[in-house]
């Protein structure tokens, strides 16, 4: 049977309804638990064994100085936030956090630096 | 007599989400003749993947399309654990095929928002949209992202399925199912889509098969041709499912197929979740690959996906090429297009569910004048006939 408009209940139904969207600075989604969004360094667990910037796919991390006098630069625009640094670091030195709301209004902004 | 005129469409046009150049020879209302020109979007990734470690270049593969990332993840770090000769554990090869599933599920769900936009019937597009926020939602809950998931790595998967996550997961995909049910019902009975989609966009079975169409466009045709069933990767062997098909021909069996993917996709998920094993999820993997050489096969959800794989026993492939499933739909989309009306087009484009972003990476460099220059197939045929008369 072909019939002329076939969500008609549905559209009738929604006349009841909120809107399902969220109006966001107001409103705001609680973040899942295994979000994963800005990197954040304790360097003073860091023994610079370079293995983050090695693992980073878009070369987001450099370390400048060797060992444990290393420092870290770490180049926010690039992330992918996949999180493998976090993986690999075998002194839990880097850890996730859930701040997604990465907008700079300078480029120099961009890149954190973690420093002893 | 009625003189052809020719219609070019795109490279930006609205009705098309990418770039891509189509000239239309038409004859009043009615397409005689396309010509398809891309190039405009490619970005160089196969190049790129070359000069990046076998680890790194899983999140660049990633990249390769937004919809069917975890498609091409699955087919890069299977070739790659193919030259390596390692067995992923089965716990892993289940979290990868509930993945594959889960983004049939998202995919599909979007094409048909896509699609019921492409033929003006926007409410059903706010609908499908505001559903498919259920699926992406799940697959935020495990992985962290909602699209680009890097759930995949070398040896396995790198975040596992919890208990709790389960029960949220089913709850989900009751929803699903029954909206998906609710969809097939407006789409076989609601007036303005079957006169939009019925007999529109015609590929013959023996067409279909001779130009190479894969995925739902080609079991829209009526051919029962799918890589999880014929060439079973990951956990695909061990869940049984039907491979959907319909032998309408025309977008009406597309969209048919499509949705009976979602709600057979669903059914997969359920079956995979009772039969998951406990263990493991990842191995370990040596850093250097061996010589040799991988294809891997995977049905994204547009259809079938190929990476091939080549290493020289250093950290870096020496060359990785990808064929998505929308530069094999191509040809076919010419087919189609041939002999409908003007205004059928972007229906019959949005058809064949294209991704352009995926598929561009040819691009033809003259070494004389050090020119970068995206040839047309037409272009390429001539110098390849006039190379084959001077040689």
């Amino acid at each position: 049977m072909v019939i002329l408009m076939a969500m008609e209940d549905e559209l009738l139904e929604s006349l009841k309804k909120k809107p399902v969207t969220l109006r966001f600075p107001y409103e705001r989604a609680r973040p899942e638990d295994r979000m994963q969004a800005k990197v954040t360094w304790e360097i003073e667990k860091c023994i610079g064994c370079n293995l983050c910037v090695k693992v980073c796919p878009s070369n987001a991390i450099k370390l400048i100085g060797r060992g444990r006098k290393a420092e870290i630069r770490y180049h926010v625009g690039r992330c992918l936030f996949c999180g493998e640094c976090v993986d690999v670091c075998p002194t839990k030195a880097i850890q996730t956090t859930k701040e997604f709301e990465l907008a700079f209004t300078k480029p120099e902004e961009m890149i954190l630096e973690f420093r002893r | 007599m009625v003189k052809a005129i020719d219609i070019p469409f795109g490279p930006q046009h609205p009705a098309l989400e990418e770039p891509i150049n189509f000239t239309f020879e038409v004859e009043e209302e009615r397409v005689v003749d396309v010509k398809i020109r891309l190039g405009y979007i490619h970005r160089g990734i196969e190049k790129l993947a070359e000069n990046r470690t076998y680890h790194q270049n899983v999140y660049l593969v990633e990249r390769i399309c937004g919809i069917c990332s975890f498609a091409h993840t699955t087919c890069y770090t299977q070739a790659v654990e193919e030259l390596l000769g390692v067995d992923i554990p089965e716990r892993a090869k289940y979290i990868r095929t509930i993945f594959c599933e889960m983004e049939r599920i998202q995919n599909h769900y979007l094409w048909l928002g896509f699609t019921a936009k492409a033929m003006g019937f926007e409410t059903l597009f706010m609908y499908t949209w505001r559903d498919r926020e259920a699926m992406l939602e799940v697959l935020e809950m495990i992985s962290g992202k909602r699209v680009n998931y890097g759930m995949n790595t070398i040896g396995g998967v790198r975040r596992d399925i919890t208990g709790k996550m389960v029960e949220r997961m089913e709850e989900r995909l009751n929803y699903l199912e029954e909206r998906a049910n609710y969809y097939k019902k407006v789409c076989t009975k609601e007036r303005s889509i079957l006169k939009r989609t019925v007999g529109v966009g015609m590929l013959e079975p023996s067409d279909a098969l001779n130009l190479c169409a894969v995925g739902p466009t080609l079991r829209a045709s009526g051919i029962p041709q799918d890589v999880r069933a014929d060439e079973p990767y990951a956990a695909y062997g061990e869940i049984p499912f039907r491979v959907v098909t319909y032998d309408g021909c025309d977008v009406a069996s597309r969209i048919l197929v499509r949705i009976d993917e979602i709600i057979e996709s669903v059914k997969m998920i359920r079956r995979a979740l009772d039969g998951m094993p406990q263990g493991p999820i990842r191995v370990k993997v040596p850093k250097n690959v061996p010589k040799g050489e991988a294809v891997s096969l995977v049905e994204a959800p547009r259809g079938e996906d190929l990476h091939y794989l080549r290493s020289d026993g250093s950290d870096r492939p020496a060359r990785l090429k990808v064929r998505a499933p929308t530069l094999a739909n191509l040809p076919s989309l010419r087919k189609m297009l041939k002999g409908v009306n003007i205004a059928d087009i972007p229906i019959v484009i949005a058809g064949i569910d294209p991704c352009l972003a995926c598929m561009e990476r040819v691009i033809l460099v003259d070494t004389k004048s050090k020119k970068g220059q995206a040839w047309s197939g037409e272009e390429l045929w001539r110098y390849a006939n006039e190379w084959y008369r001077e040689s």
